[in-house]
C-alpha cells in the first residue's frame, strides 16, 4: 500500500492499495457490493474487455450501477463521460457527439421516448443489474490507460457544457490511507463534482459509503445511514435544509458534515450546529471546473481572508472582483465548447463568483454572469428569457435570482406584455399561470419561475442590452 | 363583495398555506398528502424546490418570509408547525 499523489494508475488499483476490500457499497434497493467485488468487476453485469480504449458515455439512471461501472471503465475507457440522473435525455445525443463517443452504456434502452432522436452514432450497452462472471483476470491482465473524465455542468443555451478532468485532478484534494471507524454518505449524486468526490474520497480511502437509491425518501435514506452507521456526510445547504425538516434529522450522529455546491448561509450553519452539537460542519467551495478550493470549519459563513493566501496547494486571488482559482485540482479544458477557455494563460480558473472583504472575511456577493443557483442546480437567465419571450402576448422579459431560504435562490421573472394586461378581474393571475404552463412544459422545473410579475418596462443601457443588477 | 371572508387573520393564514401547498403540487405534478396538524411535511408529497416556490409565494400573498427573519430559527417539522410559524410571524 504505497500509492503516491500523482501515481494512481486507476480506481481498481486505488481499492487494491487502500486495502480495505470488504468495506461495503450500499445503495439501498440499487444494490450494494464490498469494495473488493467492485474492483474485480463483479458487482455489475458489465462487459469491459470490448470497451478497452473506447470513449463511453455512461448513461444510467441508479447510482450503484453508476459507481460500479466507474470502477470498472477507469483504465480501461479511453474516455468516460457521466450523465447525471437529472439531466433531459434530449441532450444524449449531443454529448455523445462531443465527447466523441463510440458506446453508450444504459439501463434505459434508448428507443425509449424521451431520448433524442439520434444517437445512432453510438453502440448501445446494455446493463442489467446483477451479479457477473469476474472479470478481474481482464483487469488484471491488460496495463490501465489513463481515462479522461468527463463531467457535464450547465451551459447558457441550456445545452450542457462537458468539462475535462484526470483522476490525478479529481482526487488531488483527497488524502489516500484507511481510517477505520468512518463510514460516508451523500445526497449529492455522484455523477456531479460534490458527489463525487465523497465517492473517490470513499473508493481512495477504503470507507463504506452510503448512498441514496432514486426510490428513497429523504427520511428513508437518513434512517438508513443511521442504521449503516455513517459517520461522514455531505450535502448541498438546500439538501440539510430538507434534512432538518424531518425527524429524521435525528437518526444520524454524524462526527462531519460538509456542505458544498452552495453558499453556505449562517442560518443553515447554525442549524446544523444545533441538530449535531458534535459534529464539525464544514462548508466546502468547489465547482467542477475549479475544483475544491477551500473548505471552512469555523462555523462562520464566509472564508477567513488568509485563507485565501494560504490554502495548500491552491492558489487563488481576487481579479475584477471574482475569485480565480489555479491548482492541481481544476479542470483540463472543455470539450466542444467556442466559448472562452477554462483557464487563462497562466491557469488560473475564473469562478465567476463575486467575492467581498468586509471584516477581515471574504464573503459570496452572487454570480458575475448571474446564473442563478437553485439548491445546487444552475439557471441562465437568458435560457428562461428566451422561453418566455417565445409566449405570444410577452414582448420581454428579465429573469433574475430572488432569495429562497430553502434553495438559496429561485428563479423570477419581470414581463413586459406586448399589450397592457386587461383590468378585468381575474385576467393578470390567468395569464401569469399560462405563461408558468408555457415554461413548465419547456424547461426543467428549477428553471421555471416561482412567480411571474408583469412590469410596464424593463431597463435598457445605452448598448441596447437590459440592464441587469447581479447579486 | 366578499361573503364568508375569514375574519380570524389566523384563519386567513391557514387557507393561504393550504391554497399554495395545493396549488404548487398541482403544477409541479405532486400528490399531496392530506394536510393534517401532524403531518410530517417532509412526508407531504413536495420536495425542496415546491417549497421554496411556496415560500416566495407566500411572502408575495402575506408579506412575510419567517424563515429570512432570524439566522437562528428552527425549521418547522410538521404542517402543524408550518402553519404556525406563518402566523406568529405574520402578527
Amino acid at each position: 500500500m504505497n500509492m503516491q499523489r500523482g501515481s494512481l494508475i486507476s480506481l481498481s488499483n486505488a481499492i487494491a492499495a487502500a486495502g480495505a476490500l470488504s468495506s461495503r457499497l450500499d445503495a439501498g434497493v440499487e444494490g450494494n457490493a464490498s469494495w473488493g467485488e467492485l474492483a474485480a468487476g463483479s458487482a455489475l453485469d458489465l462487459r469491459t474487455d470490448e470497451l478497452r480504449g473506447s470513449s463511453v458515455l455512461l448513461a444510467v439512471i441508479d447510482q450503484f450501477s453508476a459507481a460500479a461501472a466507474m470502477i470498472q471503465l477507469d483504465g480501461v475507457a479511453r474516455r468516460m463521460a457521466l450523465y447525471p440522473p437529472g439531466l433531459s435525455r434530449e441532450h444524449l445525443a449531443y454529448v455523445a457527439e462531443t465527447a466523441g463517443a463510440g458506446v453508450i452504456v444504459t439501463d434505459q434502452p434508448l428507443s425509449e421516448p424521451g431520448n433524442s432522436r439520434d444517437v445512432s452514432i453510438a453502440r448501445e450497452v446494455p446493463i442489467t443489474r446483477g451479479r457477473a462472471e469476474s472479470n478481474a483476470e481482464t483487469l488484471a491482465e491488460n496495463s490501465p490507460v489513463e481515462t479522461e473524465w468527463i463531467l457535464l455542468t450547465s451551459g447558457t443555451t441550456g445545452r450542457p457544457k462537458l468539462v475535462q478532468h484526470t483522476l490525478a485532478s479529481l482526487t488531488a484534494a483527497i488524502e489516500p490511507g484507511h481510517r477505520p471507524g468512518r463510514a460516508w454518505s451523500t445526497f449529492y449524486d455522484i455523477r456531479r463534482y460534490g458527489g463525487l468526490q465523497i465517492f473517490l474520497r470513499s473508493v481512495l480511502t477504503g470507507t463504506p459509503l452510503v448512498l441514496k437509491s432514486a426510490q428513497q425518501s429523504v427520511a428513508e435514506f437518513l434512517t438508513r445511514a443511521g442504521e449503516l452507521g455513517v459517520t461522514h456526510i455531505l450535502g448541498t445547504p438546500s439538501h440539510w435544509r430538507r434534512a432538518l425538516m424531518s425527524p429524521a434529522a435525528n437518526s444520524i450522529a454524524p462526527q462531519y458534515v460538509r456542505l458544498s455546491g452552495e453558499i453556505a448561509d449562517q442560518a443553515i450553519l447554525n442549524n446544523l450546529r444545533r441538530q449535531y452539537p458534535r459534529a464539525t460542519i464544514a462548508h466546502a467551495f468547489a465547482s467542477t471546473e475549479a475544483g475544491v478550493a477551500f473548505v471552512v470549519e469555523d462555523g462562520l459563513m464566509g472564508l477567513p481572508a488568509d485563507s485565501l493566501m494560504h490554502t495548500p496547494g491552491v492558489e487563488m486571488k481576487v481579479e475584477a472582483g471574482t475569485l480565480r482559482v489555479r491548482s492541481n485540482r481544476t479542470a483540463t479544458r472543455y470539450l466542444g465548447d467556442d466559448g472562452p477557455p477554462l483557464k487563462d494563460a497562466e491557469g488560473f480558473v475564473d469562478t465567476g463568483d463575486a467575492i467581498e472583504l468586509r471584516d477581515g472575511r471574504y464573503y459570496f456577493a452572487g454570480r458575475r454572469d448571474g446564473i442563478i443557483n437553485v439548491g445546487g442546480l444552475k439557471v441562465h437567465p437568458e435560457e428562461v428569457e428566451a422561453v418566455i419571450n417565445r409566449h405570444p402576448q410577452v414582448s420581454m422579459s428579465l429573469v433574475r435570482s430572488r432569495k429562497s431560504p430553502i434553495t438559496g435562490a429561485i428563479v423570477v421573472a419581470d414581463v413586459v406584455l406586448k399589450a397592457p394586461p386587461s383590468t378585468d378581474n381575474g385576467s393578470t393571475p390567468a395569464l401569469q399561470r399560462d405563461i408558468l404552463q408555457f415554461c413548465r412544459a419547456e424547461l426543467a422545473l428549477h428553471k421555471v419561475p416561482a412567480a411571474i410579475n408583469f412590469v410596464p418596462i424593463l431597463a435598457v443601457s445605452d448598448s441596447g442590452k437590459m440592464v441587469r443588477s447581479h447579486a | 363583495m366578499r361573503f364568508g371572508r375569514p375574519v380570524n387573520p389566523d384563519m386567513e393564514v391557514r387557507t393561504e398555506v393550504i391554497a399554495q401547498f395545493k396549488q404548487v403540487a398541482q403544477e409541479q405534478d405532486k400528490e399531496l398528502a392530506p394536510l393534517t396538524d401532524d403531518l410530517a411535511l417532509i412526508d407531504c408529497g413536495l420536495d425542496s424546490l415546491c417549497f421554496a416556490v411556496v415560500v416566495a409565494r407566500l411572502e408575495n400573498s402575506l408579506g412575510v418570509d419567517p424563515f429570512s427573519t432570524d439566522e437562528d430559527v428552527r425549521f418547522p417539522v410538521t404542517f402543524g408547525d408550518f402553519i404556525r410559524f406563518y402566523e406568529h410571524a405574520a402578527r
